[in-house]
């Protein structure tokens, strides 16, 4: 290809809001592959690895973070008029994020309670995902995103081919590793059988349930599942508290939360 | 119990199992056999007899399981774990082939090549054997065969460990599986366990010349009457302690006749659709492709993966998934499992090993399910008050078979 005229290559723009950063830091984790992928798109925006940014439009853009202040709901809609195709990365662009707990508070009495100025605080009562500002064209789960996955996006989409990121259970990604099914052979309380697949099933296979980090599964009954976690030694509160983590509010039906104090 | 021609049964003290693992290995197997590895009885590779579960029993429940010390120290008295052998005849994920675009612009695609490995399975129960069978049947026969499994199947060893100890969600029985190795059954080796005044021995009868060849090689006794006697005991008394049963009606016709039940919206209402059973089912085998490729769009690899019709992507069309709700996905598993299997491949597909029902996280029990559809299908099947009009709801009228 050398002797020809460079292909243009597509413009990737990583943008953040309210976020730990970690998912973007997955992006420059891809190590091996970080090169080869600097080689296929073109870095215009991206303040964690380059302080260099470049106007949109961009081609494709990464977002990182939940929507949570007045600025963040104008700005984004400003990325997505830059961007042809809009991928959100991670928990908090996708539902919110832990701070979505805010969703559940009163946001003035945190603002009081936390800062000694809180008139210099401008926050929107809620933490939401990107979906609910503008038109999202992938939402890739995780907290953190998988480093794989974000691979494959990125690559299915420079081939222009749907990415293969399976939307089943956990317990598919148990049950093809070998490992021993936490909450039927333990006891232990485990989001697996209602949780997005993604992560690799990390946390069973070190015996431990499953955190939920990747939000609910496409398809879940999450009504017929509380009662093991309950028989499972989680009361009430508990139940909650293991339901609204990274994902807050995603788990839960309407029905289920409203039945809930 | 009856004997092969030309085989002769004898029994296998611990050593002379010990030396049967030595044996497969110094022919060149990968001995796969149960052990005890993180509060379950799994299938790992073993180098040595004393990795099986010497000592170990298991407490089977709907939803529940839970490892249990056994004073016989009994190493084949533990019914179905967590896994099955088509996790090794049937690998989760395997790589179909490879393309990579060359310098000069030509694709070249290179299938792959299936590893030559040789199991032998040691301790494959006899629900698990038919299992085996049943997926003979799917992968290695009929108008699409699966070359990689014929090849891995054919030079697998098979030891079977008659059951002497099922579980409270073992049903062989009813589906006529177990517990027994029957004679007409495709095996290598059957060991009976027996453990009592006499001493923890194997009571062993060759199933094949490979089988005949590696029990001559053994340190071994003729079978004596006692042990003999006590092997068929074991497995007789086994017989009547089954936890369920698989109602006796003719299942092919419940599951073609209850397609519009009200049971299935019932088990929809605890189903989780996480598809555990499926996973764990001996005989399930759907996968599904994956295409990868790298960054450059040079390198692209075609895998297969197990898959499952709980997954909503497994019956996506343009249109979206076809069974889309909990009810049409419970129904098409148990109506094939149980129903549609018989017109596909001319058997069941269930072997009553009680898996779907011990991983089950909310432990739906595929009997009792059969057994609520038949009581639903016969009160509305009994002589009714009047007679149903045609394409009432009952279910049983033609073309309201769509999810």
């Amino acid at each position: 290809m050398t002797d020809q005229e460079p292909r243009p290559r597509p413009r990737l723009g990583v943008f953040k809001f309210a976020s730990c950063d970690g998912c973007q830091l997955t992006l420059l984790d891809c190590e091996d592959e970080l090169l080869p992928l600097a080689d296929e798109v073109e870095i215009r925006h991206f303040l964690e690895a380059s302080g260099a940014v470049a106007p949109g439009p961009y081609d494709l853009s990464l977002v990182e973070g939940s929507i949570t202040t007045p600025e963040d709901a104008r700005r984004i809609r400003q990325v997505r008029a830059d961007s042809r195709h809009l991928v959100t990365i991670g928990a908090c662009a996708t539902a919110g994020g832990v701070q979505a707990l805010r969703n559940f508070a009163d946001v003035e009495e945190f603002t009081r309670t936390v800062y000694a100025t809180p008139e210099y605080i401008s926050t929107l009562a809620t933490s939401t995902p990107v979906s609910a500002h503008v038109p999202v064209d992938f939402e890739l789960r995780g907290c953190p995103i998988d480093r794989g996955q974000l691979l494959e996006v990125v690559t299915a989409y420079l081939s222009g081919r749907r990415p293969d990121i399976p939307d089943h259970s956990v317990c598919f990604a148990c049950k093809r590793r070998g490992t021993v099914c936490v909450t039927v052979a333990h006891g232990t309380p485990c989001l697996g059988p209602v949780t997005h697949a993604g992560c690799g099933a990390i946390c069973p296979a070190f015996g431990r349930g499953c955190y939920g980090c990747f939000g609910p599964a496409r398809s879940t009954n999450l009504p017929a599942y509380i009662p093991v976690l309950r028989r499972d030694g989680m009361d009430e509160r508990d139940v909650t508290r293991f339901l609204r983590t990274y994902n807050a509010a995603a788990f839960e039906e309407p029905s289920v939360r409203e039945s809930r104090p | 119990m009856t004997d092969s021609p030309g085989t002769e049964r004898a029994v296998l003290d611990r050593d002379g199992l010990g030396a049967l693992v030595r044996e497969l290995r110094a022919r060149g197997h990968t001995v796969v056999g149960p052990t005890v590895r993180d509060g379950a009885v799994v299938l790992d590779e073993i180098d040595s007899a004393d990795r099986l579960p010497f000592g170990w029993g298991v407490e089977h429940e709907a939803g529940r399981y839970r490892l249990r010390p056994r004073e016989d120290g009994a190493a084949f008295a533990h019914s179905a774990g967590p896994q099955s052998w088509k996790a090794y005849l049937h690998p989760q994920r395997l790589r179909e082939w490879t393309a990579d675009r060359e310098a000069d612009g030509r694709i070249t695609v290179r299938a792959e090549e299936p590893a030559r490995v040789s199991y032998a399975f040691l301790g494959v129960q006899p629900c698990d054997l038919r299992a085996i069978a049943v997926q003979d049947r799917v992968l290695g026969g009929g108008a699409y065969t699966d070359e990689g499994y014929r090849g891995r199947r054919a030079r697998a060893f098979l030891v079977v460990a008659e059951c002497t100890e099922p579980g409270a969600t073992c049903f062989c029985v009813s589906m006529g599986t177990g517990p027994g190795a029957p004679g007409d059954a495709a095996y290598d080796l059957a060991l009976t366990e027996v453990v009592d005044d006499g001493g923890h021995r194997f009571l062993v009868r060759a199933g094949s010349p490979a089988g005949a060849e590696v029990l001559a090689a053994l340190p071994r006794r003729p079978a004596d009457g006692a042990t003999a006697e006590a092997a068929r005991e074991a497995v007789a008394d086994a017989a009547t302690r089954m936890g369920r049963t698989m109602p006796g009606t003719d299942l092919h016709a419940l599951m073609a006749g209850t397609l519009e039940a009200d049971r299935w919206d019932d088990v929809a209402s605890r189903c989780l659709t996480c598809g555990n059973c499926t996973m764990v089912c001996p005989t399930c085998f759907c996968t599904s492709t994956e295409d990868v490729g790298d960054l450059t769009g040079d390198h692209a690899e075609r895998w297969r993966r197990w898959e499952s019709c709980f997954d909503l992507d497994f019956s996506h069309l343009p249109g979206g998934p076809v069974r889309s709700s909990g009810r049409s996905r419970y129904r098409q598993w148990l109506t094939h499992k149980l129903g549609t299997w018989h017109d596909q491949f001319g058997s069941s597909g269930c072997v009553g090993c009680g898996r779907c029902i011990v991983w089950c996280p909310v432990g739906i029990d595929i009997t009792e399910e059969a057994a609520a559809l038949d009581r639903e299908w016969s009160a509305r099947t009994l002589p009714p008050t009047a007679p149903a009009e045609p394409g009432d709801a009952r279910g049983r009228s033609p073309g309201r078979t769509g999810p």
